[in-house]
């Protein structure tokens, strides 16, 4: 398999005056075409620094990104936006992600704004339509506010607008920590139903050991802003090679567990 | 039907009403405000004219609805103009950062240490007193106070996640600025507006009051006042009817941006 992306020892490190904060730390990891590469670790283990940079929202310290061999830090403005449209982001916060002046069908068609050949008016109503359906909502709802849909919702709409310009790579940053477990699930099953019908490459990144397992090819666990360990998902969660990966693990809730042991009690 | 906020029907028709007066008063009033009538001098409210008469036999009513033109003009232009620079300044600090914020906010300090009463007597100095110089004086102090306003909150508009995906997006600080930070701190403007106007009425009324501001015979509130004192116990009327003026106003315009900042607020705005 081709890798669409390479992240090329990254370090992103932060100057606070009292001392320099590491949030990236010499990060190499790469990912496939049409696979769902997961990045597990606690807070402030650098895994949202590495998604902002992987979108180019922020600069490297040094090393590089490498999106279907292209450096997108060595582009131009032009270059850059129309790279761009390969990689798009879902964000955490279903409600701080969506304008809430703006009507579903100006948010969704916003990426469009990349494209200078994008389609206009009943046209570009009739794409952002496909695409809310593609969703699971309404083509009809694009004449609606934000503050119209659950946090569900609103995570499905803020996906269709990282589908609009047919991206090959979707940064999901903690996309479905903020929704409750059945929402969660959907929206797991809307991803992966994606990837399977566009072929779209997914960077998951997440704190949630159980949604690793249940969507991602392989995960990229990170410390201190250090990779850790990485490798297919089931060989890293069944026998972790690194201690802090095994302590990760240990200190995840398992479900499976805490059943068993309310059903052992009289 | 969506019900309308109780502060904006209030303050609405207040302001409504003020500004009615004002504009009329181009075309008509009661009396001519400038027209002296020494036989009926200090009537009170009733005997002549709905509002009585002054010192020199000037119709009350009449210099109450010309001073509604002049205090609403010179303040609402004041703020409008000194509130769009200093919104401009205030939302490009918050856009850029770095040494353009530094410098916007040193220059907000230095402009902050100028009251409108020393900077009046400043420009007095130079131009002579008269309505420009009011504007001018209210106006540099209005660049200040919106200019942190609008830094404040646009700085939180930017840390949000629909301006990232907008950058995503590839667009820029500019068209962010226009189509994602400003509609969403409209109403916090909307109300510094009103509020900051009902401020600019009672500066210019002070600026009037200690002869800074708009010359005679040119009808003015805050002349008025400083005029009538002598006559406090005399003819109460001819200090309260530019009090009274003053402070309905300006309650008048906090109420109505009060009243705004519910109606835009878009959780209220209802499905159709």
């Amino acid at each position: 398999m081709t890798s669409l992306l390479e992240i090329r020892k990254l370090s992103r490190h932060f100057d606070l005056g009292s001392g320099v904060v590491k949030a990236l730390d010499n990060v190499s990891l790469s990912l496939h075409a049409g696979e769902v590469l997961g990045v597990v670790g606690e807070s402030g283990s650098g895994k949202s620094t590495l998604a902002r940079t992987v979108m180019a929202l922020d600069h490297p310290t040094s090393g590089t990104v490498v999106l279907d061999q292209r450096d997108i830090f060595s582009l131009g403005p032009r270059a850059l936006r129309k790279a761009r449209r390969d990689f798009q982001m879902v964000f955490q916060d279903p409600y701080g992600s969506l304008n809430p002046r703006h009507r579903i069908g100006r948010i969704i068609a916003e990426p469009l704004h990349l494209m200078p050949d994008a389609p206009k008016g009943a046209e570009r109503r009739a794409l952002v339509g496909t695409l809310l359906e593609d969703v699971g909502l309404d083509a009809a709802d694009q004449d609606r506010f934000p503050h119209e849909f659950s946090g569900g919702q609103r995570q499905r709409i803020a996906i269709a607008r990282a589908l609009i310009t047919k991206p090959r790579l979707l940064v999901a940053d903690e996309a479905t920590s903020a929704l409750d477990l059945t929402v969660q699930k959907q929206i797991l099953d809307l991803i992966l139903d994606l990837r399977d019908r566009h072929g779209i490459s997914v960077l998951f990144i997440t704190h949630n050991i159980g949604v690793v397992q249940e969507i991602c090819d392989r995960v990229a666990v990170m410390q201190h802003g250090k990779l850790v360990e990485v490798g297919p998902t089931q060989e890293v969660l069944d026998a972790p090679q690194q201690a802090y990966t095994r302590r990760l693990l240990a200190a995840e809730p398992r479900l499976d567990v805490i059943g068993r042991k309310s059903r052992s009690r009289p | 039907m969506r019900r309308l906020p109780k502060t904006l029907v209030l303050g609405g028709i207040i302001t409504v009403i003020m500004i009615g007066a004002a504009l009329l008063s181009r075309f008509w009033t009661p009396a001519d405000p400038t027209g002296m009538n020494i036989m009926a001098r200090l009537k009170a409210p009733g005997e002549v004219g709905l509002l009585g008469t002054d010192q020199i036999g000037r119709d009350v009513l009449s210099i109450i609805m010309s001073g509604a033109w002049t205090s609403l003009g010179i303040a609402s232009t004041a703020t409008l103009v000194g509130g769009g620079i200093g919104t401009v300044f205030g939302v490009m600090a918050a856009a850029k950062g770095g040494w353009v914020e530094r410098l916007v906010m040193t220059f907000n300090g230095v402009l902050f240490a100028f009251p409108p009463i020393l900077s009046a007597i400043l420009l007095g100095a130079l131009l002579g007193p008269g309505a420009v110089t009011s504007m001018v004086a209210i106006g540099v102090f209005m660049i200040p106070v919106f200019a942190r306003v609008t830094r404040a909150a646009a700085i939180q508009i930017w840390a949000r996640d629909y301006v990232k995906a907008a950058r995503m997006a590839g667009k820029q600080d500019t068209l962010i600025t226009l189509e994602h930070v400003l509609p969403n701190i409209s109403a916090q403007l909307i109300v510094q507006l009103a509020i900051q106007t009902g401020l600019g009425i009672l500066s210019e009324a002070g600026l009037s009051f200690l002869g800074m501001g708009v010359s005679p015979p040119t009808p003015s509130w805050g002349r008025m006042l400083s005029e009538s004192q002598t006559y406090l116990s005399s003819a109460p009327h001819l200090v309260l009817a530019p009090g009274l003026a003053i402070a309905i106003t300006v309650l008048g315009l906090n109420l109505l941006g009060d009243g705004l900042r519910d109606l835009t607020d878009p959780r209220r705005r209802q499905t159709t």
